[in-house]
C-alpha cells in the first residue's frame, strides 16, 4: 500500500493562547515568506545562525512542542540528510572551489577526501534549511485557516487568489478522506499499489483512483461555483472577510523586522562582495 | 487575475489541494527509495482544462503547501512547478476537453506541451535558480531536475492523457444530439 495511511498530523492548526497565536495572520505569513527570502539570499554563517535563532525563537513563543512535529521531523532529517549525501557524492570538493583553499582531513577513498571547506559549506546548506524550518512548521501550527485568505489579501494579495489559497486549505481534509475512501474501495476491488504488482499495473491502479476523485472533483467544482456565484462572488472591486484580526504595533514591527532580514540578506552579501563568509581566506 | 470567472478560482483552489495530496501521499513505489507521484498529471489535467494563470497558481499555490508541510519552501523548485503549470495552460490553450473532443490529436498536443513545459522547468529553470539562489554544486542539480524531468514527464504524459480522454468521456460532445 502507499503512504496514503499515514495521517497528515503536519499541517493542522492548534488553537493555543500564545504570543505568535495572538499575531494577525499576515504577519506570520510575511514573517516566513521573508525568513526564507532572506535565508535563501545569504551563505553568511553567523547570519544564518542569527536567522536560525529567530526562527528558533518563534517556535517557544508559540508554545510549541518537539513532539507534535514527530512524523514531520524524521521525513525532514532524512530529506536533509540524503541532500547532503547527494552533494558530497557528486561534488566533494565543491566547498575547496568556493572558499580557495584546501585544508585535508582524511582521505576516505578515490576522489574523495574530507576537507574543511568541504565540511563547512555542508554546514552552511544544513543551517540555511534549519533557519526556514521551525518558522515554516510554526506557521500552520499557529495560523487559524479560516484566517488565511483575509491575511493574504491584507498583503496585497488579489482577493481572488486569496480565496483560491482558503479554498485550497479548506477543501484538502475533505478530498484527504473522499481520497482514502476511494483507494479502500478499489483496493477491495484487487488494486495494488505495492512493489507486489508490476509497474504498469501500479499505475493503471494509481489512475483508478485518480479518475473517481477528479470526476467527483469537478462536480465539487461546479456545486460550490454555483453556490459562490449565487452570493455574488467577485462582482465587486474589493471585499471584507468575517476573520480578519486588526494590524497592531506587534504586528506592524515584525513585518517591518522581516523585511529589513531580507535587506540586511542583500546588504551583507554586496558590502562583503560575496554571498559567502569565508573563514579561510 | 481579476478577470478570472468564480468557477476558476474554484479549480485552483481544489486542484491546489488534490496536488497537494497527490504530493503528500500517492506516491508509487518504483525501486529502492524512489517514488513516482502523480501530482504534475493532475497539474497538467487542470492547467489544460482551466488555462494558464489556473495552472501557474496551482503549481504555485500547491508546491508552496507541499514545501511547507516538509518544513521549508525551496524557491528554485516552487518556481519550476509554476512554470510548468503556465507553459502547459498556454500551449494547450486550443484542446476542447469540455466539449468532449479529445482524439489523437489531443493526446499529442498535450503530450507536447507537458514535454517543452516539463523540459524548460526541469532542466532550465531548477537547476539554473539551484546554481544562482542556492549556489549548489552544478552536478548534483543536473542529475536531480533531469531525474524530475524524466518522472514527471512520463508520468504527466501517461497518467495525464488516460485522465483528459477518460474525463472527456464524461462530457457530452458539443456537436452531437
Amino acid at each position: 500500500m502507499s503512504n496514503l495511511a499515514k495521517a497528515p498530523g503536519q499541517l493542522s492548526y492548534v488553537a493555543k493562547d500564545s504570543f505568535v497565536h495572538s499575531l494577525c495572520g499576515a504577519t506570520k505569513m510575511a514573517i516566513t515568506l521573508c525568513l526564507s527570502i532572506a535565508a535563501m539570499i545569504t551563505y553568511h554563517t553567523f547570519y544564518l545562525l542569527f536567522l536560525m535563532l529567530a526562527s528558533g525563537m518563534l517556535f517557544v513563543l508559540a508554545k510549541a512542542k518537539l513532539s507534535d512535529f514527530a512524523t514531520v521531523g524524521i521525513w525532514i532529517l532524512a530529506l536533509m540528510a540524503i541532500n547532503n549525501i547527494a552533494i558530497y557524492m557528486l561534488a566533494p570538493e565543491y566547498g575547496v572551489g568556493l572558499y580557495e583553499s584546501r585544508t585535508e582531513l582524511a582521505h576516505l577513498f578515490g576522489k574523495y577526501y574530507i576537507t574543511a571547506e568541504q565540511l563547512f559549506y555542508q554546514f552552511n546548506v544544513t543551517a540555511k534549511y534549519l533557519a526556514i524550518l521551525p518558522a515554516s512548521l510554526v506557521f500552520f501550527y499557529a495560523t487559524d485557516p479560516a484566517e488565511f485568505a483575509a491575511s493574504l489579501c491584507q498583503l496585497g494579495v488579489h482577493y481572488k487568489a486569496a480565496y483560491a489559497v482558503s479554498l485550497a486549505l479548506r477543501y484538502i481534509p475533505d478530498i484527504q478522506r473522499q481520497f482514502s475512501e476511494i483507494s479502500k474501495a478499489q483496493q477491495a476491488r484487487g488494486v495494488d499499489l505495492s512493489k507486489n504488482a508490476k509497474l504498469a499495473s501500479r499505475i493503471k491502479g494509481a489512475v483508478s483512483i485518480l479518475l473517481p476523485l477528479i470526476v467527483s472533483s469537478m462536480d465539487r467544482i461546479d456545486a460550490i461555483a454555483d453556490a459562490m456565484d449565487l452570493r455574488g462572488f467577485g462582482k465587486l472591486k474589493r471585499r471584507t472577510w468575517y476573520r480578519q484580526k486588526p494590524m497592531r504595533l506587534a504586528d506592524y514591527s515584525l513585518i517591518a523586522a522581516s523585511v529589513l532580514s531580507i535587506a540586511v540578506s542583500v546588504f551583507l552579501s554586496i558590502a562583503a562582495g560575496s554571498r559567502f563568509y569565508n573563514p579561510f581566506a | 487575475m481579476k478577470n478570472l470567472s468564480t468557477r476558476t478560482v474554484v479549480a485552483i483552489g481544489v486542484g491546489s489541494a488534490i496536488f497537494f495530496l497527490l504530493a503528500r501521499f500517492l506516491s508509487i513505489p518504483v525501486f529502492a527509495n524512489t517514488y513516482l507521484t502523480l501530482q504534475y498529471a493532475v497539474l497538467g489535467f487542470f492547467a489544460a482544462l482551466y488555462g494558464p494563470i489556473a495552472g501557474l497558481l496551482i503549481g504555485l499555490i500547491g508546491h508552496v503547501l507541499t514545501d511547507l508541510s516538509y518544513g521549508g519552501i525551496w524557491w528554485s523548485w516552487v518556481i519550476a512547478s509554476t512554470a510548468v503549470g503556465f507553459i502547459s495552460g498556454y500551449l494547450l490553450k486550443g484542446v476542447r476537453i469540455d466539449e468532449g473532443s479529445f482524439g489523437s490529436k489531443g493526446a499529442a498536443s498535450f503530450i507536447g506541451g507537458s514535454l517543452a513545459a516539463h523540459g524548460a522547468a526541469w532542466l532550465l529553470i531548477a537547476p539554473g535558480l539551484d546554481i544562482l539562489i542556492y549556489k549548489e554544486p552544478s552536478s548534483k542539480v543536473f542529475i536531480q531536475g533531469a531525474w524530475a524531468f524524466f518522472g514527471d514527464f512520463v508520468t504527466t504524459a501517461v497518467v495525464g492523457t488516460l485522465l483528459l480522454a477518460a474525463y472527456a468521456s464524461t462530457r457530452t460532445r458539443s456537436k452531437s444530439l
